[in-house]
């Protein structure tokens, strides 16, 4: 993966709480089995409405979406992610984010960044006010900057060194594998195995 | 953590190396996967050269995509993506429960029923209802797909040390109410996301006293709630539900196992985190009446007023999912009439779910214009049921009795909505669309699906006469 160190960017403003994962990527796209191709799909019932944010000309480019609070919530799906970066999302700021769309998002080089309350209302107010309006994000210093104001945030500081590295998480956790073979060997014996073909028939080539 | 909750004794033991001061690399003792949250990940493995580390602790299931009125899938794009799970599973040497196969069905009915979730372990999928399987004492979280590449390579998960919480239900829930009510009665207290962040332990007399299925409705819901988990003690309900399932310990492993589990008590009730104290006592069957599962009231309600929300915030939610719903404020939960029913899914798609849906309908007929679904979370359920005569009680009533699989909780498959129906649903979510089309769902018990089938508006069993 790319490293993140700092993004600067045009902000898009999504004045809607307890957005759910079925609102930013409905079910029917996730039977696609590529990452890739996904942002025709971003948010896409909504896009049906031409008065929806993101159909906006003005907005075209931007790069720094700024939700309302509880933003991904619900199904685990990581299309969601894939499709605003797709879209060309590079931050995602709210005041509160699903846990799991959270965690995708870190893991996809998509900075979800936690404000304060009144970070968030201010700068959705500016974003509005003015569509060229800018802000930026500073991942070594954990800082948004927009003008002259400046918000610290804090995120899980793992995620934070593997963005800044670009490193890969498989890799990083191979490098102790012999530590995941000890644990292995300390297993209680009685815990379930599934060897292929064990309880079942097996899978027939081809649902035609 | 130091071990003084369920939820830190659960954590404690995958514990593979702690990474920092904050997380811990975990063990995977069951990573359940199904077709749609996988292709991804395996293609990456392609990508880089990796194999699956333990392709037996792994077991994949079809189900999002199934059609449950044939074995055929006729939408392509669902084809291939059942396509691609086969050939990875076959490639990989993972066992999969495909369409029609006995043991098939929704990846979260399958798991305990094999006795494959055992207490004590540590189970994913990527999937979020895996906090279904925190009913039988195993701690169980959903992932994404960058996760289920990771646990397929490494059979491992880095994760943040979440904080607990205890859920500690006074009281008993009067007759005539579900696990689904209480469940919902949590959500619509503490909100989506009263419990983000937390691992739930539900306590109190009315969870020793619920069976397995009603434990899983519970914890499959918690995700609901923002929670990372939910989890309940295993106590003798668990035992007697574990015992003799295929993937369960036998003879002198069990007697093992058994005195392991004894362990998996929370010692210390004052070491939570957080305690949120509901009573039940006065509890009554519990709807949705928004696009979130934390808009949940009383049937006896009527649908609220925006007004009534101080928060600006969820005022504007309330005021935009009245508008979706197509609701007036003031009207009552029971007037609001209802096109569809479904009954299925990973919350409410076990046999006692069926068996308290059958029981009502015994004898009364769906009432005429509304369609009636009865969908079963697994193939062993469905035999259960046939065996039990379900199957003839729902058909005679004049619902469909389908094959199992995800079915219309999700717009996934050929039971999607297309149109802007009104559905009663025992499923998890009532989001806008998630039915497909622009469904609007009011998330309900089975039983109270079934009343509400019969009458055509939202209604609970002692309604009929």
């Amino acid at each position: 993966m790319e490293p993140f160190s700092s993004h600067t960017g045009r902000t898009v403003v999504l004045r809607r709480s307890n957005v759910d994962t079925d609102q930013i990527i409905p079910a029917e796209f996730g039977k696609r089995i590529s990452r890739h191709g996904l942002s025709d799909a971003l948010f896409a019932r909504w896009r049906k409405d031409p008065a929806f944010i993101l159909n906006s000309k003005e907005h075209e480019g931007a790069t720094v979406l700024i939700a309302d609070t509880n933003f991904g919530t619900g199904s685990s799906r990581e299309q969601a992610v894939w499709a605003l970066r797709e879209w060309g999302f590079a931050v995602v700021v709210s005041t509160r984010f699903g846990d799991i769309f959270h965690r995708n998002a870190l893991r996809n080089g998509l900075l979800a960044v936690v404000l304060p309350d009144e970070a968030v209302a201010s700068l959705m107010d500016r974003a509005e006010a003015d569509p060229s309006f800018e802000i930026s994000v500073d991942l070594t210093k954990c800082e948004v900057a927009a003008g002259q104001d400046r918000w610290s945030f804090s995120i899980d500081e793992r995620a934070r060194w593997l963005l800044l590295n670009g490193l890969d998480t498989i890799e990083v956790t191979l490098r102790d594998a012999a530590d995941i073979a000890d644990y292995e060997r300390s297993r209680p014996s009685w815990l379930p195995e599934i060897p292929r073909g064990s309880g079942s028939t097996q899978a027939r080539a081809g649902t035609r | 953590m130091t071990g003084r909750t369920l939820a830190e004794k659960l954590w404690q033991r995958h514990v593979v190396r702690e990474l920092d001061e904050r997380t811990d690399l975990l063990y995977i003792d069951l990573h359940l996967i199904h077709e749609v949250s996988s292709p991804q990940a395996f293609e990456g493995l392609r990508l880089s050269g990796r194999r699956v580390r333990r392709p037996e602790l792994t077991l994949a299931v079809e189900d999002h995509n199934v059609p449950t009125h044939s074995l055929t899938i006729a939408d392509d794009a669902s084809r291939a993506q059942i396509d691609a799970l086969r050939g990875n599973c076959a490639e990989h040497d993972i066992e999969l429960y495909s369409i029609g196969d006995a043991s098939q069905g929704i990846v979260h009915v399958v798991g305990p029923e094999l006795g494959l979730v055992q207490p004590g372990m540590l189970v994913v999928c990527g999937d979020s209802h895996t906090s279904t399987h925190g009913a039988l004492g195993a701690l169980a979280f959903g992932v994404g797909t960058s996760d289920v590449e990771h646990v397929l390579a490494t059979q491992t998960l880095a994760v943040a040390r979440p904080r607990t919480m205890a859920v500690e239900f006074t009281g008993l829930p009067p007759a005539g109410t579900e696990a689904k009510d209480i469940i919902l009665a949590v959500i619509g207290a503490i909100g989506t996301n009263g419990a983000q962040g937390f691992l739930i332990e539900y306590r109190g007399e009315a969870v020793r006293s619920m069976s397995m299925e009603g434990r899983m409705t519970m914890c499959n819901m918690s995700i609901e709630a923002g929670a990372r988990a939910g989890m309940i003690a295993p106590d003798d309900n668990t035992l007697a539900y574990l015992r003799d399932r295929p993937y369960a310990p036998s003879g002198a492993a069990w007697q093992d196992a058994v005195s392991d589990w004894e362990t998996l008590v929370t010692d210390d009730p004052d070491a939570f985190d957080r305690v949120v104290r509901i009573d039940l006592a006065e509890l009554s069957p519990h709807v949705t009446w928004g696009t979130n599962p934390g808009h949940a009231l009383p049937l006896d309600a009527a649908v609220p007023s925006p007004e009534s929300f101080t928060d600006p915030v969820e005022r504007a939610s309330a005021e935009r999912a009245l508008e979706y719903m197509d609701l007036r404020p003031g009207t009552r939960m029971r007037d609001i009439p209802i096109d569809t029913v479904f009954i299925g899914s990973c919350t409410n798609g076990r046999i006692e779910d069926l068996r308290a849906a059958g029981e009502i309908l015994r004898g009364r007929r769906v009432k005429p214009g509304v369609r009636m679904l009865v969908v079963p979370g697994s193939g062993r359920v469905r035999v259960q049921a046939e065996q039990e005569g379900l199957h003839e009680v729902f058909k005679a009533a004049g619902a469909e009795w389908r094959l199992p699989g995800c079915s219309m909780c999700l717009g996934m498959n050929s039971d999607r909505i297309s149109g802007n129906n009104r559905v009663a649903s025992t499923s998890n979510r009532n989001f806008e669309g998630r039915q497909g089309g622009r469904a609007r769902t009011h998330l309900v018990s089975p039983a109270v699906a079934a009343a509400t089938a019969v009458t055509g508006r939202l209604a609970a069993p002692h309604d009929l006469v």
